[in-house]
């Protein structure tokens, strides 16, 4: 059938141009030699100008990680990990600061004109001074592992808004970081957090002081750039009693051959009535049409809701790496406190993805909500992992989870593994699950309006994760829209 | 001008669990510029096979004879580049897309069909414009444009939303199937208005419908009986008239 044949000259064409942000800037770099052990985290600390309790900590965490070994429970399949052989540290080398674009390196700004960071915006990530005053939104640019520039601190903190590298955050507010770094993910908590706890170079700090709103969206670029060097970011944010915070993530990553590991840990702290809304679009290298090459993304994520009606909400939009790992939490441990997870996981050709949530409700009264869509296409394999934990004080605690797949082609997989454990009767656990696929009714009422089959199925497809879609903030979802598209493109045939 | 719509011997089928079964069997017609045809006949005579071959539906399978629009070979054509040329089809049963707003889908037709035929897209304020005009004239509400796609659409909402759709899409050729089915006397009067203020010496239509009642609001050109895939009788309007008292038997028995 012509049409058929069409499709898949659509898709070969397609995998050959692929990814559209695979690139590489060429930035003279401190690079530390190959392998993983004491010496490391002894020159990572070192490196840093880190604090003696810093590295103690470090050191800690890479104990027990020696003593743990890899989690297999995962939907996932990959060749063993060489530890050994990767990079645990490489920074650009430092310049004097830039008065203007002009100064910039000039392959920095060309990757920010690539990934499509407007002008304007470019200024502020390279820290341009004077440039701020234009944008309601602070970046916090992570290339590489070391935060390149820092925008947007003056106005912040005359709201009293910290926000900066965590390595700056070490050195300049040790007591908040000391109070706060691993209570929410403990260096043992898991292999990969062990990992990441003895080894981040850098990551977003925010704190919010009590009774601030934060005057606008914190924002984070994130990409890997130097060949084979492992990406361990560390993000805290923490916000006080009646603080509010809304923090974006987004990355997108140059495309290599090695398999590229990525074990980040993000940790929330939400007090009495403060609320967190963190929003996610990941676009790692997803590796070529047979898999080759892609990112492996193992990320711990997880905030609690100490104070009573705090809320914490995740929203994530995941259409890359080779492999993810991921399952933004929420331990709701103030009464009344709210948890939320949004999320949208596209897979293609053969990525693998094991994602979900995990609720915990400790405390009464306490309500969450997730909703998950899961597209799979190709040859790929989309596992939705969720736990809904209510303990014995959740007297009428919550939850209503929402778990919907589509897919697309014959050849892929979506499976769907709720957990619930309920150990108060007065709790209430709701599970609404469905899997559908896109079709051929849809798509040809969609092009007999003139819409090719890639366009009806980007419509079709953010048509399903709409509900997700509206939770993220307005740019952002314009970028995530875009991404699904670009993500399933020759995926029907 | 003779060649605007012409099709000659038309053979399709369509897998039917396994088997292949026979719709179209040398089917003939010809549509000038500028004529609205109805096509009327009993259940299961092929009408809705023909106008989805036309389309470009690839559930079926062309076996034997042409389809030709504008001069060029239809069925060469996907579903989307016949759009482009300016054919239309009204579905019988719209389809929903379920999470996807009408008025974002409406405008991606519409600018698709737009960037196809080398004309400037529109942007949301030319657009919003447009489309406001059709609703009134339709007596649509806005609240159908906020709405997904034909989701939780009454009969008669999703039919205008076809005739919505057609008028944004400019076609020069459309083909209703059975637009008139599940509406009541009001809506079938205003989705009428709708297809004849299209009318033109540049717009041809193919009418496909069970009942007289449609062609007295939608007066055809010409009338064509079809049954066992293929036209059997062709002539004026009044042949719907004859139909809807006598019923097919007659133009089924002068065929056989």
């Amino acid at each position: 059938m012509p049409a058929v044949t069409e499709t898949r000259e659509t898709v070969e064409k397609l995998a050959k141009s692929s990814y559209e942000w695979g690139f590489e800037t060429d930035i003279e770099m401190d690079i530390a030699p190959k392998g993983l052990n004491e010496e490391t985290v002894r020159l990572i600390s070192e490196r840093k100008g880190e604090p003696q309790w810093m590295l103690d900590w470090r050191l800690k965490a890479f104990r027990a990680w020696l003593e743990m070994e890899e989690p297999t429970w995962a939907h996932i399949h990959h060749p063993p990990i060489d530890y050994q052989d990767a990079h645990y540290f490489a920074q650009p080398k430092k310049k004097p600061g830039p008065k203007s674009l002009d100064e910039v390196d000039p392959e920095l700004l060309k990757t920010y004109a690539k990934l499509g960071i407007p002008l304007h915006e470019q200024a502020l990530l390279a820290g341009v001074e004077g440039a701020e005053e234009r944008l309601p939104v602070a970046v916090d640019a992570v290339f590489d592992s070391v935060s390149v520039a820092t925008t947007f601190r003056k106005t912040l903190a005359e709201a009293g808004v910290i926000f900066c590298p965590i390595s700056d955050a070490i050195r300049e507010h040790p007591e908040l970081v000391q109070k706060y770094l691993g209570t929410v993910v403990p260096v043992a908590d898991n292999f990969f957090a062990a990992l990441n706890s003895a080894v981040f170079t850098d990551g977003s700090f925010v704190y919010i002081p009590e009774g601030v709103r934060c005057p606008m969206e914190l924002s984070t670029y994130f990409r890997i750039n130097a060949r084979n060097t492992g990406q361990f970011e560390r993000t805290l944010i923490i916000a006080e009693d009646r603080a509010t915070v809304s923090y974006l993530e987004g990355c997108t990553a140059p495309q290599r051959d090695e398999n590229q590991l990525h074990a980040a840990v993000v940790e929330l702290v939400a007090m009495e009535d403060a609320s967190i809304k963190y929003s996610t679009v990941q676009n790692w290298y997803p590796g070529d049409d047979e898999g080759r090459g892609g990112i492996y993304n193992f990320v711990t994520k997880r905030g609690i809701c100490r104070g009573a009606r705090s809320k914490i909400s995740w929203t994530q939009v995941e259409t890359g790496s080779a492999i993810t790992w991921k399952y933004p939490s929420c331990v709701l441990a103030g009464e009344g406190s709210v948890g939320e997870f949004y999320s949208v996981a596209v897979t293609n050709n053969h990525q693998q993805a094991d994602t979900g949530t995990k609720m915990i409700h400790l405390a009464p009264n306490t309500r969450s909500t997730i909703i998950a869509k899961t597209i799979s296409a190709g040859h790929s394999d989309s596992t939705y992992r969720g736990l809904v934990r209510m303990q014995p004080k959740a007297r009428n605690a919550r939850n209503f989870t929402q778990c919907d797949s589509l897919l697309i082609g014959d050849q892929c997989g979506a499976h769907t593994v709720p957990y619930i454990e309920s150990r108060n009767m007065t709790a209430r656990v709701e599970h609404e699950a469905t899997t559908s696929k896109i079709s051929e009714d849809q798509l040809f009422y969609c092009r007999s309006r003139g819409l090719s089959e890639e366009d009806a199925v980007g419509l079709i497809v953010n048509g399903f994760c709409r509900e997700v879609l509206k939770e993220l903030p307005m740019e952002f979802a314009v970028e995530a829209q875009k991404l699904l598209q670009i993500s399933l493109e020759g995926s029907v045939g | 001008m003779s060649d605007f719509l012409k099709i000659q011997g038309l053979q399709a089928r369509i897998d039917a669990d396994g088997t292949p079964k026979d719709i179209l069997k040398g089917l003939d017609l010809e549509v000038p510029k500028g004529e609205i045809h109805a096509i009327m006949g009993p259940n299961g005579s092929g009408k809705s096979t023909l106008s989805y071959v036309l389309a470009g539906r690839d559930d079926y399978e062309v076996t034997g004879g042409s389809a030709t629009f504008k001069g060029q070979d239809l069925l060469a054509l996907e579903p989307e580049e016949r759009a482009a040329l300016g054919l239309f089809l009204a579905f019988q049963s719209p389809v929903e897309l379920p999470g996807v707003n009408n008025a974002n889908f409406l405008r991606t037709a519409v600018n698709a069909v737009r960037r196809a035929r080398g004309e400037a897209e529109l942007d949301a304020v030319a657009f919003l414009k447009a489309v406001r005009a059709e609703t009134k004239h339709l007596s649509m509400s806005d609240d159908m444009l906020k709405r997904a796609v034909n989701v939780g659409f009454s009969g008669g909402e999703k039919k205008r939303n076809e005739v919505l759709q057609m008028r944004l899409l400019q076609p020069s050729f459309a083909i209703l199937d059975e637009t008139d089915s599940g509406l009541d006397i009001d809506a079938l009067r205003i989705v009428a208005e709708g297809v004849n203020s299209l009318r033109s010496p540049d717009f041809s239509a193919l009418v496909i419908t069970h009942h007289q009642r449609l062609l007295d609001y939608i007066v055809p050109d010409r009338v064509h009986v079809m049954a066992h895939g293929r036209i059997i009788h062709s002539g004026g309007p009044d042949i719907a008239k004859t139909l809807e008292k006598q019923g097919y038997t007659q133009f089924l028995e002068a065929a056989a």
